[in-house]
C-alpha cells in the first residue's frame, strides 16, 4: 500500500514541476499560471509541516480532542491572501505590458 | 583633544574655503591658511615633550567589535611629520596664491588641499592602524582630485586616475596586511602592537602580512615596479605636485615602513625585500631623471630616487640606518619642495617647463636663479647643506652593511656601496643638468614672454625652505639634531644610537663615495646627449598606456560578460535562479545530518483520499500539456484549486478550506477578465532543446520539493503549537486557534499582511491608470445575451443572503472556523457575482461604496486597534476582552481582537474589489480600446 505521505509528496511535487515548467515559457500568462501552481504546492507543503491529520480539530471547544497543529493553518491563511495579492498584481501586470508593448512575451519583444 | 583638533581643523575649513576662496582670492587664502597655522599652534607647544622622549595617546573607542578606534599618538616620528605637513602646508597655500589663475576656483583647490591635509595628517598621527588606513585611503582621493584639477586636460585626467589606481589598489592591500597583522598582534593599536616588540616576525602569516604591508607602502612612495604613476601626476598644479608628490604623501610609504619598523624589520624577507626594491628603484629613478627635459619630470624621477634611498636605509634594518631615513625625509622634503616652487616659477613665467627651450634665466630671473641654484646644491649633496650630510651617513651606512648580518661580508656585496655611489652621482649629474640647462647659457628666442622674476608670495616660501636646508646643513645638530633624534628613537623603538649630527665625519669610505659622486656627476652631465641617443627606446617607456590598455580590457571583458548574462532574457534570469536553487537544495541536502524516519507506512491512503490526487494530478497534467490553449487552462486550474481547498478541508484545515475556495472565484474570475486582453493561446516557440531542459529544471524541483516534503512528514515532530492550543482560551478569549493566531498572538503579521494586500491594490489602481470611470461604451454589448436573466433573478435576493452569511462567519470566526479574512472573501465573492450577473454600472449605481476608502479605513481600524493599548501604558497591539450580558440576546463576548479583525475583514472587501473593478473597468478604457484599433 501506498502511504498518505507519500500520495501527498507526490501531488506537491507534481505541482511543483508544472508550475516551474510554465514559469520557464516566454509569455505571461502561462508563467501566471505557473505561479499559481507553485503557490497551491507550497500552501499544501506548509500544511503538512503540521503533519496530515484526518477529523481532529483546530478549535479547542469543549468537547474537542485530538487537536492539530494551528500554527502551519495560520501561516497558510495569510500566505493564501498574500498569494493571491500577487496573482492579482502578475495579472495587471501582464495586461499592462501587453498594452504598452503590444506583445504578451515575457521580454517584451517578440524576437528574442 | 588637542591632537584631534590637529587633524580636525582641516577638515573643519574645507567648506568655508570652497565657499569664501571662490569669490575671494584673499580671503580663501588666509582661510586656508589658518588650517597650517592653527595646527602649528597646536603642534609647538607639545614639541618640548616630544623631544624630551614623550609619547602622547589620546582616544575614543569608535566600532570596539572591529577593534576600530579613533585614537592619536603624538611622538617623535609622527611629530617630524606633522611639522612638514603643516609647515610646508603653509607655505604652499601661500604660494599657490600666486600661483593660480586669474580664472581659477581657488575656493575649490583649497578646499582638496585642506581635505588632503587633514588626512595627511590623520595617518602620521593614528594610532589605530585601521584609522590611518581610513585616513591612507583619503590621501589617495585627495590625490586623485588635486592631479585631476584641471579636468579640462586629458592627460591630467589620466594620470588622476592612474595614481589613483594604483594607490588605492595598494591602499586595499595594506588594509588586507594591517587586518592580518592586527590579529596576529591582537590589537591594532600601536602601543600594543610595539609592546610585542619582534615577536611578530616568527608569526606564521607574517610573510603575508608583511608582504601586504608592503604593497600598501611601495604603492603609495613610487617604488619599483609601481613608480610610473608618480611621473604620470606631474599634470597637477604645481603647488600639487611640491606638497602631495615630493614632500608628504609619497612619503607616507616610507613612514608607514619607518612607523612599523620595529615590528616587521630584522628578517631577511625584510631586507632583501625593501633594500633590493629601494635601491633598485634610487639607481634606476636616479639614471632616467637625467634625461627628462621636463623640469617637473625631473623632479618626479629624482623624487622616486630620494624615496628610493630612504627606503634603502629602512631596510637595512640598523636603527642608525632607521634614524638616517628620518633625517633624509625631512631633508628632501625641504629641498624638493622647494625646488618643485622654483619650478612652478619658471613655469609660471616662461610659459613652459621644457629644458630645451629654456636657457639664460639668471639674468630676467636672478632670485629665482639663487634659490634654484641652492635648492639644486641640497640635492646633489654640496657640503654646508642639509642634502649632504644625510647622504654622507647614507654612503657611510652602505659601507656598514657589507659586513652586517644579511650579507655577511660577502663579496658581491660590495654592489650595494657601488650602486649606492652611482645612485649619488647621477644625482649630482641631474642636478647640475637643472641649472645649467634652465638658468645659465644663452637665453633662447623661442619665448613667447619676457620673464622675470614673480611677486615675494611665490619666491618667499621657496626663500623659507632653502633657509632650512642651508640651517640644517651648516649647524646640523643645533637646528636638527633633537627632533631627528627624537624621531629616529620612535622609529626604532628607543634602539637608535646617540648621533651627533654634524659636516665632518673624518677621512671614511664615504668621503671617496662622495668626491667619486661629484668628479663624475658633471662627467655625466656632459655626456647626457650621446647617451640619451643611445637609449631613446628605453626612455621613451612608459607603463602608463600599458595599465591603460589592461584597465580598458577589463572593463571590455566585463561588458562582455555583462552582455552575456544580462541579455535581457527573463526566461535566462529564471532558469538561472531555479538551476541555483536546486544546487543550493542538493547541497544542504547532502550535508545535512540523518534524522531517522518513523514508520514510514503508518497509515495506507484511503479511496477519497486517491481520487483526489488522482484528479489534482490529471487537472495539473491538462494545465501543463493544454497550456497554450488559455481558457482550458483556466478551467483545468480552477478545478486544481477545488481539490486543494477539498485538500484543507480534510486534513483538518476548514479555516484554509473556505479560504481557499473564496479566493479561487476571485483568481478565476481576475484570470479570464485577462484573457479578454491577452491573446486567448500561447504561440509555441520555444525550441525542443529548450523545452528538455526546461523539463529537466521542472522535475528536479519537482522531486525536490516531494522528497523534502516526503522526508519531513515522516519524521517526528516538534511544535510550538501546544503552547497556542493552551493558551488560546485563557490569553486570547477565543477557540479557533487559527483566528486567535492570526488576529491576536500574530496580529503584527496580520497587521503587516493586509498593508501588502492594501498596496497590491493600489498597484493595480496605478499600473492601470486612466481607465476611467464605466463610460457608455460599457453599455455596448460584447453579445445579445449580456446577462443572462436566470443569473440576474438568482443572484439579486442571493446578495443579502450572502452578505449577511459572512457578517455571520465574521463574528463567529474567534471561536469556530472564520473570522476577517474569510468573511471578507465570501463579502467579496457575493458583491462580484453581482458584478458578472448584472454589470458593473448596474451594481456600482446601487452599491455607493467606495472601495479605496473602504481598504484605507480597514487598515487604519487594524493599526489603531494597535496603537489603542498605549493609552493604558500597555505594549502595541495587546489585546483585551470581556464579556458583556445584554438582555434578550444573552451573555456573549466582547474582544478588542475582534475590532482588529473587522479592520482585516474591510482591508479584504476593499483591496480585492478595487483590483476587480479596476481590471474589470479596463475592458473599456480608451488605452485598451486603442491598442485593439491598432490592431484592426
Amino acid at each position: 500500500m501506498i502511504s498518505i505521505e507519500a500520495i501527498y509528496a507526490l501531488a506537491i511535487g507534481a505541482l511543483v514541476a508544472g508550475g516551474v515548467y510554465l514559469l520557464l515559457r516566454a509569455r505571461t500568462f502561462p508563467i501566471i499560471l505557473g505561479l499559481s501552481l507553485i503557490s497551491y504546492a507550497v500552501n499544501l507543503y506548509l500544511v503538512s509541516m503540521g503533519r496530515l491529520a484526518v477529523g481532529r480539530a483546530a478549535f479547542t471547544l469543549p468537547g474537542t480532542e485530538g487537536h492539530v497543529d494551528p500554527v502551519p493553518q495560520a501561516l497558510v491563511l495569510t500566505a493564501i491572501v498574500i498569494g493571491f495579492a500577487m496573482t492579482a498584481f502578475s495579472i495587471t501586470l501582464a495586461v499592462k505590458s501587453f498594452v504598452v508593448f503590444g506583445n504578451d512575451h515575457i521580454d517584451g519583444r517578440e524576437d528574442a | 583633544m588637542s591632537l584631534a583638533l590637529i587633524v580636525l581643523l582641516p577638515f573643519l575649513l574645507v567648506l568655508p574655503v570652497w565657499a569664501a576662496g571662490n569669490r575671494s582670492r584673499v580671503l580663501g587664502t588666509a582661510l586656508a591658511a589658518l588650517a597650517p597655522i592653527g595646527g602649528l599652534a597646536l603642534l609647538l607647544p607639545q614639541l618640548a615633550g616630544v623631544l624630551a622622549g614623550t609619547v602622547q595617546v589620546q582616544g575614543w573607542s569608535w566600532i570596539p567589535r572591529l577593534g576600530l578606534d579613533l585614537a592619536f599618538r603624538l611622538d617623535g616620528l609622527s611629530a617630524l611629520f606633522a611639522l612638514l605637513i603643516l609647515g610646508i602646508g603653509l607655505l604652499v597655500v601661500i604660494y599657490a596664491a600666486g600661483y593660480l589663475g586669474k580664472d581659477e576656483p581657488v575656493g575649490s583647490f583649497y578646499a582638496m588641499l585642506l581635505s588632503f591635509m587633514g588626512a595627511m595628517l590623520g595617518v602620521v598621527l593614528s594610532e589605530n592602524l585601521l584609522a590611518m588606513v581610513v585616513f591612507w585611503e583619503l590621501t589617495s582621493i585627495s590625490s586623485f582630485l588635486l592631479i585631476g584639477f584641471w579636468t579640462q586636460v586629458p592627460a591630467a585626467r589620466q594620470g588622476a586616475r592612474l595614481a589613483l589606481t594604483i594607490t588605492g589598489g595598494g591602499g586595499l592591500a595594506l588594509l588586507a596586511g594591517v587586518i592580518l597583522l592586527s590579529q596576529a598582534a591582537g590589537s591594532a593599536n600601536l602601543t600594543d602592537i610595539f609592546a610585542q616588540g619582534s615577536a611578530l616576525l616568527d608569526h606564521p602569516q607574517y610573510p603575508l602580512f608583511l608582504v601586504l604591508v608592503l604593497l600598501g607602502a611601495f604603492t603609495k612612495s613610487a617604488q619599483f615596479p609601481f613608480h610610473f604613476w608618480l611621473p604620470n601626476a606631474m599634470t597637477a598644479p604645481t603647488p600639487v605636485s611640491a606638497y602631495l608628490h615630493s614632500a608628504t604623501m609619497v612619503k607616507a610609504g616610507v613612514f608607514l615602513l619607518a612607523r612599523l619598523w620595529p615590528t616587521l624589520s630584522g628578517s631577511a624577507l625584510w631586507f632583501f625585500l625593501v633594500t633590493g626594491t629601494g635601491l633598485l628603484t634610487m639607481v634606476v629613478a636616479a639614471w632616467v631623471a637625467l634625461y627628462k627635459h621636463d623640469l617637473k619630470g625631473l623632479l618626479a624621477w629624482s623624487t622616486l630616487s630620494h624615496l628610493g634611498l630612504i627606503t634603502t636605509l629602512l631596510g637595512f634594518g640598523s636603527p642608525l640606518a632607521g634614524l638616517i631615513a628620518v633625517f633624509h625625509i625631512l631633508n628632501h622634503a625641504a629641498f624638493k619642495a622647494s625646488l618643485f616652487m622654483s619650478a612652478g616659477i619658471v613655469d609660471h613665467e616662461t610659459g613652459t617647463r621644457d629644458a630645451r627651450k629654456l636657457g639664460g634665466l639668471y639674468r630676467s630671473m636672478p632670485i629665482t636663479f639663487v634659490l634654484a641654484t641652492l635648492g639644486s646644491m641640497a640635492m646633489g649633496g654640496v657640503p654646508l647643506f642639509n642634502g649632504f650630510i644625510s647622504k654622507e651617513m647614507f654612503f657611510e651606512e652602505s659601507v656598514h652593511r657589507v659586513a652586517g648580518p644579511f650579507l655577511d661580508g660577502a663579496a658581491w656585496a660590495w654592489a650595494l656601496p657601488a650602486l649606492v655611489t652611482l645612485g649619488g652621482l647621477c644625482s649630482v649629474a641631474y642636478s647640475v643638468r637643472l641649472v645649467v640647462d634652465v638658468f645659465l647659457g644663452a637665453p633662447k628666442a623661442e619665448l613667447s614672454r619676457h620673464p622675470h622674476d614673480p611677486p615675494a608670495t611665490m619666491w618667499a616660501p621657496v626663500a623659507a625652505l632653502i633657509l632650512v636646508c642651508a640651517a640644517v646643513g651648516v649647524a646640523p645638530a643645533f637646528v636638527a639634531g633633537p627632533l631627528v633624534a627624537a624621531a629616529g628613537a620612535a622609529v626604532t623603538g628607543g634602539l637608535a644610537p646617540e648621533v651627533h649630527l654634524s659636516l665632518w665625519h673624518g677621512i671614511t669610505p664615504a668621503l671617496g663615495m662622495t668626491a667619486l659622486a661629484f668628479v663624475g656627476g658633471p662627467l655625466l652631465f656632459l655626456a647626457w646627449r650621446p647617451l640619451e641617443r643611445a637609449q631613446a627606446g628605453l626612455l621613451a617607456l612608459d607603463a602608463k598606456a600599458g595599465v591603460e590598455r589592461a584597465i580598458d580590457a577589463l572593463v571590455e571583458l566585463a561588458d562582455r560578460h555583462t552582455r552575456w548574462a544580462d541579455n535581457g532574457s527573463v526566461q535566462r534570469y529564471f532558469a538561472t535562479a531555479v538551476g541555483f536553487i536546486l544546487l543550493a537544495g542538493a547541497a544542504a541536502w547532502l550535508t545535512s545530518p540523518e534524522v531517522a524516519p518513523v514508520d514510514p507506512i503508518a497509515r495506507a491512503a484511503s479511496v477519497p483520499e486517491l481520487v483526489l490526487a488522482f484528479v489534482l494530478l490529471l487537472a495539473t497534467g491538462v494545465v501543463v500539456r493544454f497550456h497554450r490553449n488559455r481558457i482550458l487552462a483556466v478551467v483545468f486550474i480552477s478545478v486544481v484549486g477545488l481539490v486543494v481547498s477539498l485538500a484543507f478541508v480534510w486534513f483538518s484545515a476548514p479555516d484554509l478550506g473556505l479560504t481557499q475556495i473564496s479566493v479561487e472565484v476571485v483568481t478565476i474570475l481576475l484570470m479570464l477578465l485577462a484573457l479578454y486582453v491577452l491573446p486567448a493561446g500561447t504561440p509555441s516557440e520555444s525550441s525542443p532543446l529548450r523545452r528538455g531542459r526546461d523539463a529537466l529544471l521542472a522535475l528536479g524541483a519537482g522531486g525536490g520539493v516531494a522528497a523534502m516534503a516526503y522526508g519531513v512528514m515522516v519524521r517526528p515532530q516538534e511544535t510550538i503549537g501546544g503552547y497556542y492550543l493552551e493558551s488560546s482560551k485563557p490569553l486570547g478569549g477565543g477557540t479557533n486557534v487559527v483566528n486567535v493566531i492570526l488576529v491576536d498572538f500574530r496580529g503584527f503579521d496580520t497587521m503587516g499582511e493586509i498593508s501588502v494586500l492594501l498596496m497590491a491594490s493600489l498597484g493595480v489602481l496605478v499600473l492601470l491608470a486612466g481607465s476611467g470611470p464605466v463610460g457608455p461604451r460599457a453599455l455596448t454589448p460584447l453579445s445579445e445575451d449580456r446577462f443572462p436573466a436566470m443569473l440576474t433573478s438568482v443572484t439579486r435576493p442571493m446578495l443579502s443572503l450572502v452578505l449577511l452569511m459572512a457578517v455571520y462567519i465574521f463574528l463567529r470566526g474567534h471561536n469556530l472556523p472564520g473570522g476577517g479574512f474569510i468573511a471578507g472573501l465570501i463579502a467579496v465573492v457575493a458583491l462580484i457575482i453581482q458584478y458578472v450577473a448584472s454589470g458593473i454600472a448596474w451594481t456600482e449605481q446601487r452599491l455607493q461604496l467606495d472601495f479605496r476608502r473602504m481598504g484605507a479605513i480597514g487598515v487604519l481600524i487594524a493599526v489603531s486597534t494597535g496603537l489603542a493599548p498605549w493609552l493604558f501604558r500597555l505594549p502595541f497591539l495587546t489585546s483585551g476582552y470581556t464579556y458583556l450580558s445584554p438582555p434578550l440576546i444573552g451573555k456573549f463576548e466582547v474582544a478588542s481582537a475582534a475590532v482588529f479583525d473587522l479592520g482585516v475583514f474591510l482591508t479584504v472587501i476593499g483591496s480585492m474589489m478595487i483590483m476587480m473593478g479596476r481590471l474589470a473597468r479596463y475592458q473599456n478604457s480608451d488605452e485598451l480600446a486603442a491598442v485593439h484599433g491598432r490592431r484592426r
